[in-house]
């Protein structure tokens, strides 16, 4: 009897520490979190003030903002949004209402969640392939190019997902009066799924609009104000890329301001993105 | 009666327009979608046609060599891939070894243990944390981070591990900040919330019936954890292992500033490195010569290739296990 009671404690105590640890990663996670969050607060605001949204990036050692990095960065995710959304919302239709059950479908399927997580330094790698080099120069056509093949994926993944959710009853009623297929999924299955289809592009929106690595050698970068899309475009995160590497201390000080100003954006939009797609999405 | 007749021939006719009309934009539409699928298949293929068109060069210069050789020497023109390769690697393992355990140790904090009020905020902290773009990570990294680790952890390592024969070498040489260990801890932090985001979910899949049948033979929660719900969802927890592998084997701009770039090959996990893609992003815009340029783009074909094996594996046991849920 004894014995067993030994035993047991031994159990007990193996499974309270099990329960701290994992109390234990969970306040790790949360920690980082902060720690981060907290650092950024603290050096970025140091440096925030008006100029940083009138003025463009200076040279080292004289006064300046972002603004043509901020601009940059707008102009090229707006059309890399523009140019991958109804790409990835009508493949994701393919996938949801024509081709739901074809094996081609499920290859399909297969290879875009490969694309959702693939490095995106190689989508920079292949724009500047198949466009800068045979342009013949950097482009922010080419930068809005690369972010559109990173949109492309997480949008057809959130679109299928947000038509397989509509309840099929209300497609069956559809055809029962009457309404071609084409007509059943754009004034019925798209007006019931809309709500979880406009997160996906928000997350898509948050997702690009931090992305470094596939601008570094499709847009490049743009010392000055430039409304050409046919030429190098500053971005805000290649630009802190820049800043942050160099040696001068009043261009790191920018670089962690646009730090914080991008995180700010990505956070509060995939905050936003949440509260949409939990709050109207079909059950 | 006439008449009559032909209106309702004309109301015919004017039927048949419409829906002709709509049959028309019925098929567009099919099309539109079908094509637009079928686009996301040329994606992938066209990627890898042209980062093999473009490192075609630089294979066919070194051939098979380009893997096993260390050098890299853009004055000289020779490029060997083995370092990058090997810090990839290296960073990547590490990454995992750190991020595995905590990961599972959140998802079980978040399916077993915490307060039902606090699950949803804690989740989307830890999801907050995969929000947060990759390249604030990198300047994080490269002021807060590796200034820390510089001063206060690397020095009791290096201390520590002194007198060990083989841990001894691991863990040689100066405190640089940066390096190594460096990129493989900023790593784990950024694969974890993916993994414990996939831990989770599969950890919902556990019927509770099981779970509760456990605990109501007088079962610990440590032992239903590793006895029940590991056991039950171990092909998901390696798929969402694997998922994290692919996005640690490919992280460019966190890598990129605490690397160091260093192209060569240290016994010491605290020294300088480098990895393909922070190869890739430092050294890109700067290549000059065909030859480099090539080099750098058979290092991108290189980096998709592991990148795409691992993912696929990911897919496919993840898929394994969506089976398992649904039957």
């Amino acid at each position: 009897m004894a014995l067993d009671l030994a035993k047991y404690r031994r159990r007990r105590l193996h499974s309270s520490i099990t329960v701290t640890l994992c109390w234990a990663a969970s306040a790790l996670g949360l920690t980082i979190l902060a720690i981060i969050l907290a650092t950024l607060l603290f050096k970025g605001l140091a440096g925030l003030n008006l100029k940083v949204f009138t003025e463009m990036t200076p040279p080292p050692g004289s006064d300046g903002g972002l603004l043509n990095a901020i601009a940059g960065s707008l102009v090229m995710t707006f059309f890399g949004v523009i140019i991958g959304t109804p790409i990835g919302i009508l493949a994701g239709t393919y996938l949801a209402e024509y081709g739901r059950f074809s094996k081609v479908s499920s290859v399909i399927r297969f290879i875009n969640d490969i694309l959702l997580s693939a490095p995106s330094i190689v989508t920079g790698l292949f724009v500047y392939e198949v466009l800068v080099r045979p342009m013949g120069h950097f482009s922010a056509i080419a930068g809005a190019a690369a972010l559109a093949v990173l949109v492309i994926p997480t949008v057809v993944r959130t679109t299928e997902n947000m038509l397989l959710l509509v309840p099929n009853q209300l497609r069956e009623a559809s055809s029962a009066l009457g309404m071609p297929q084409s007509l059943v999924i754009r004034k019925v299955a798209y007006k019931a799924a809309r709500a979880g289809m406009l997160t996906g592009v928000l997350l898509a929106v948050a997702r690009v609009s931090g992305e470094t690595a596939p601008l570094l050698f499709t847009a490049l970068n743009n010392q000055f104000w430039s409304s050409d899309i046919n030429a190098p475009m500053a971005s805000l995160p290649v630009v802190i890329f820049q800043y942050a590497m160099s040696p001068y201390e009043d261009w790191q000080r920018l670089a962690w301001t646009g730090a914080l100003l991008i995180t700010a954006a990505v956070l509060s939009l995939s905050i936003v993105a949440r509260y949409l797609g939990t709050s109207r999405t079909p059950k | 009666m006439t008449d009559a007749n032909s209106q309702a021939m004309a109301a015919a006719a004017a039927r048949r327009k419409v829906l002709e009309g709509l049959k028309t934009t019925d098929n567009l539409f099919r099309w539109l979608t079908q094509s637009s699928a079928y686009l996301v298949l040329a994606l992938l293929g066209a990627i890898f046609v042209s980062l093999i068109l473009g490192g075609w060069l630089a294979v066919k210069t070194f051939g098979f060599s380009f893997l096993t050789t260390e050098v890299w020497n853009p004055v000289t023109e020779q490029f060997g891939a083995l370092a990058p390769i090997y810090g990839t690697l290296v960073t990547s393992a590490i990454a995992m070894l750190v991020a595995v355990p905590i990961s599972i140790g959140i998802a079980v904090f978040l399916t077993e243990l915490c307060p039902l009020s606090l699950r949803r905020p804690i989740g989307i902290a830890i999801e907050l944390l995969a929000g947060i773009p990759s390249i604030i990570y990198g300047i994080w990294g490269l002021f807060f981070f590796a200034p820390v680790l510089q001063r206060y952890v690397q020095p009791e390592l290096i201390a520590f591990f002194k007198p060990f024969p083989i841990l001894g070498d691991l863990f040689a040489g100066p405190p640089y900040g940066i390096g190594i260990l460096t990129s493989a801890l900023i790593l784990a932090m950024m694969v974890l919330p993916f993994i414990t985001a996939v831990c989770r979910d599969v950890f919902e899949t556990v019927p509770p019936v099981l779970k509760e049948a456990a605990y109501g033979m007088g079962w610990t929660t440590r032992e239903v954890v590793s006895n029940v719900v590991i056991p039950y969802t171990r092909v998901g927890i390696i798929g969402g292992v694997m998922l994290g592998l692919g996005r640690a084997l490919g992280e460019t701009m966190a890598v990129t500033f605490v690397i160091g770039n260093a192209h060569r090959i240290s016994e010491s996990i605290l020294a300088p490195g480098t990895t393909i893609s922070a190869t890739i992003a430092n050294e890109f815009t700067e290549a000059v010569g065909d030859i480099y340029t090539s080099s750098l783009i058979a290092l991108g074909l290189i980096l998709f290739f592991i990148t795409f094996v691992v993912l696929a594996l990911a897919r496919l046991m993840l898929m394994r296990i969506e089976k398992k849920a649904g039957a």
